[in-house]
């Protein structure tokens, strides 16, 4: 947008401008003209009545519950309390994740026990942990949070591990030469080598957490998004189901826009990988 | 101590106005090295026995795999010798130190650091204050012929920038030896000429120790005081040439051609000789 304010005055670019807007702008056109289009068919399909309204919402009803929802502030408080469940076992994951992974990736013998240890529950869905730490915690935010930490952890440890693992061995032979040792070299070196891969583990690792913190909340009584899914089950209420999860997307969707991917590109750009 | 070395940078300067080395001498006893394996060790180098004056520029030639590389990984301290020890300066060398920097084919600067920050590195390693090593960064950026691209990752770089970069990292520490395997390896001819005649420069300005792997015939007449023509693997040091051409010394010279043709058949005649060897051994 910038560029078209830019190129009003100038007399050079007119030629070249109305070119390149529209290539920026026809995907876009075509996406809003596939969700248009698919709404408009969602709308055709209820108001054929094949199904009744409790299981099938028209757009309009999930609209004004939606707007309902953001205005009476529910779903902002739902959102801010499974967000920072998100934050709290996320961070918990990172932090415990860098370490081992590290460690793993380093150290031959953590490698060969606690390694195939992870590689093994990484295949075990987070989920299934619930039902463990219910029993051990009890329906509290210690149960739900473990929960999360064990979406992101094995995802994280694995990613930093394999970043460690591939850290080209000339780096550390130059880093090594110039004095660099112990935790410097971890820190300084190994770490940064290492950042294209975490940040893979680091993406997967969210998207595990976010995924079992919305199961585990189906089952928890506090107000929050999983809770407000099965709120909207209980009372029959489906359009109240759909704009809860159209509201789950938008804050994955932010979150991948707003974190996951600048961060991704700054670190491609910063090294030299295609874009 | 590290942070003295640093300091004694502008010591050197003067000193070397006056052509005393800033380099130390390196002695090389007995060192061989084989990487032990599951179905049958390789000997990677044969014993040598080397004695380098500080301040000496040699060349280290061979073909590739000759166990050369090793022996610089080793005079690093990267590696541990199998058998004999190094002495730098009289010292007995137990692993890294930064009074010898190890200069690779690769560059091996860090993509996540910019040419200022890749250079400040090993200072930062040995504790120089911040506001000091961003000057001596400076300086030898500016040394290599690479003002302007302090703020630059490495990638947007060309290979020739590169290791420019990574010879200015390793002078920052102001090593009394560089060890160069190879760093010219990779780059085209105009640009490893060019590269020829600064590191001279920069050899004749500090007077620093300089061992300089390569394979190139001509590069190693071109820049070494003495040139070690090594055997294919197991390595070893066939023939021991000094070069005593006037410097700056020009390719096209043809003394210097000469004496390419003359250390060009020794090195002929060391691969030949190994083939043979390798032939007998198969029909026995």
């Amino acid at each position: 947008m910038a560029k078209v304010i830019n190129n009003v005055g100038s007399v050079n670019s007119v030629l070249t401008t109305p070119r390149v807007n529209i290539a920026a702008v026809m995907p876009w056109l075509r996406r809003i003209l596939f969700f248009a289009a698919l709404v408009g068919l969602w709308q055709i399909v209820t108001l054929t009545g094949i199904w009744p309204d409790y299981v099938l919402p028209g757009p309009l009803e999930v609209f004004n519950s939606l707007v309902t929802g953001i205005s009476s502030g529910i779903y902002i408080q739902a959102a801010q309390v499974s967000l920072e469940r998100l934050v709290i076992g996320y961070g918990i994951s990172l932090v415990i994740g860098m370490v081992l992974g590290a460690l793993i990736g380093r150290i031959h013998l953590l490698e060969e026990t606690v390694g195939s240890l992870i590689l093994g529950l990484q295949a075990l869905p987070s989920v299934c942990w619930l039902p463990l730490a219910i029993l051990w915690f009890g329906l509290t935010e210690q149960a739900i949070i473990f929960v999360v930490i064990m979406g992101a952890l094995f995802s994280i440890t694995l990613g930093v591990d394999a970043g460690v693992k591939n850290t080209s061995p000339v780096y550390l032979k130059a880093a090594r030469n110039m004095g660099a040792s112990g935790i410097r070299l971890y820190t300084q070196v190994i770490l940064p080598a290492a950042l294209p891969a975490i940040i893979n583990g680091l993406k997967q690792g969210w998207t595990f957490a976010w995924r079992s913190l919305m199961a585990g909340e189906l089952l928890f009584f506090t107000v929050s998004l999983g809770n407000l899914l099965e709120s909207g089950r209980e009372l029959n209420d489906a359009s109240q189901i759909i704009a809860v999860m159209l509201v789950i997307i938008f804050i994955g969707v932010m979150i991948e826009t707003l974190i996951f991917a600048p961060l991704e590109r700054r670190v491609r750009a910063r090294w030299g990988l295609a874009s | 101590m590290n942070r003295q070395a640093t300091l004694s940078n502008a010591n050197t300067t003067t000193n070397n106005e006056q052509g005393i080395p800033g380099g130390i001498p390196l002695k090389i006893e007995d060192v061989s090295k084989v990487f032990p394996g599951r179905i049958q060790s390789v000997e990677a180098l044969k014993p040598v026995n080397l004695e380098v004056e500080a301040g000496e520029f040699v060349c280290l030639l061979g073909p590739s795999g000759c166990g050369k590389s090793t022996l610089l990984s080793i005079i690093a301290g990267l590696e541990s010798a199998s058998t004999g020890v190094i002495r730098a300066n009289g010292q007995k060398v137990r692993g890294p130190g930064i009074d010898r920097v190890l200069l690779f084919q690769e560059a091996a600067l860090f993509p996540w650091l910019d040419v200022q920050r890749n250079v400040e590195f090993g200072l930062r390693q040995i504790g120089t204050p911040a506001k000091e090593r961003r000057a001596l960064a400076r300086h030898f950026i500016e040394l290599v012929h690479l003002k302007g691209f302090e703020r630059s990752y490495i990638h947007q770089l060309s290979g020739g920038m590169r290791q420019r970069a990574a010879i200015a990292r390793a002078l920052a520490l102001n090593p009394a030896i560089l060890l160069m395997d190879e760093p010219f390896g990779a780059l085209d001819a105009l640009t490893r000429d060019r590269l020829h005649a600064e590191l001279e420069s920069i050899w004749a300005s500090t007077r620093k120790t300089i061992l300089f792997v390569t394979h190139n015939v001509r590069e190693a007449v071109a820049l070494g005081d003495r040139v070690l023509v090594f055997s294919p693997r197991p390595g070893r040091i066939v023939r021991d040439f000094r070069i005593n051409l006037p410097r700056p010394r020009a390719l096209e010279d043809h003394t210097l051609v000469d004496a390419a043709a003359e250390v060009l058949a020794v090195l002929k005649e060391a691969i030949h000789e190994q083939e043979e060897n390798e032939r007998n051994e198969q029909e026995r």
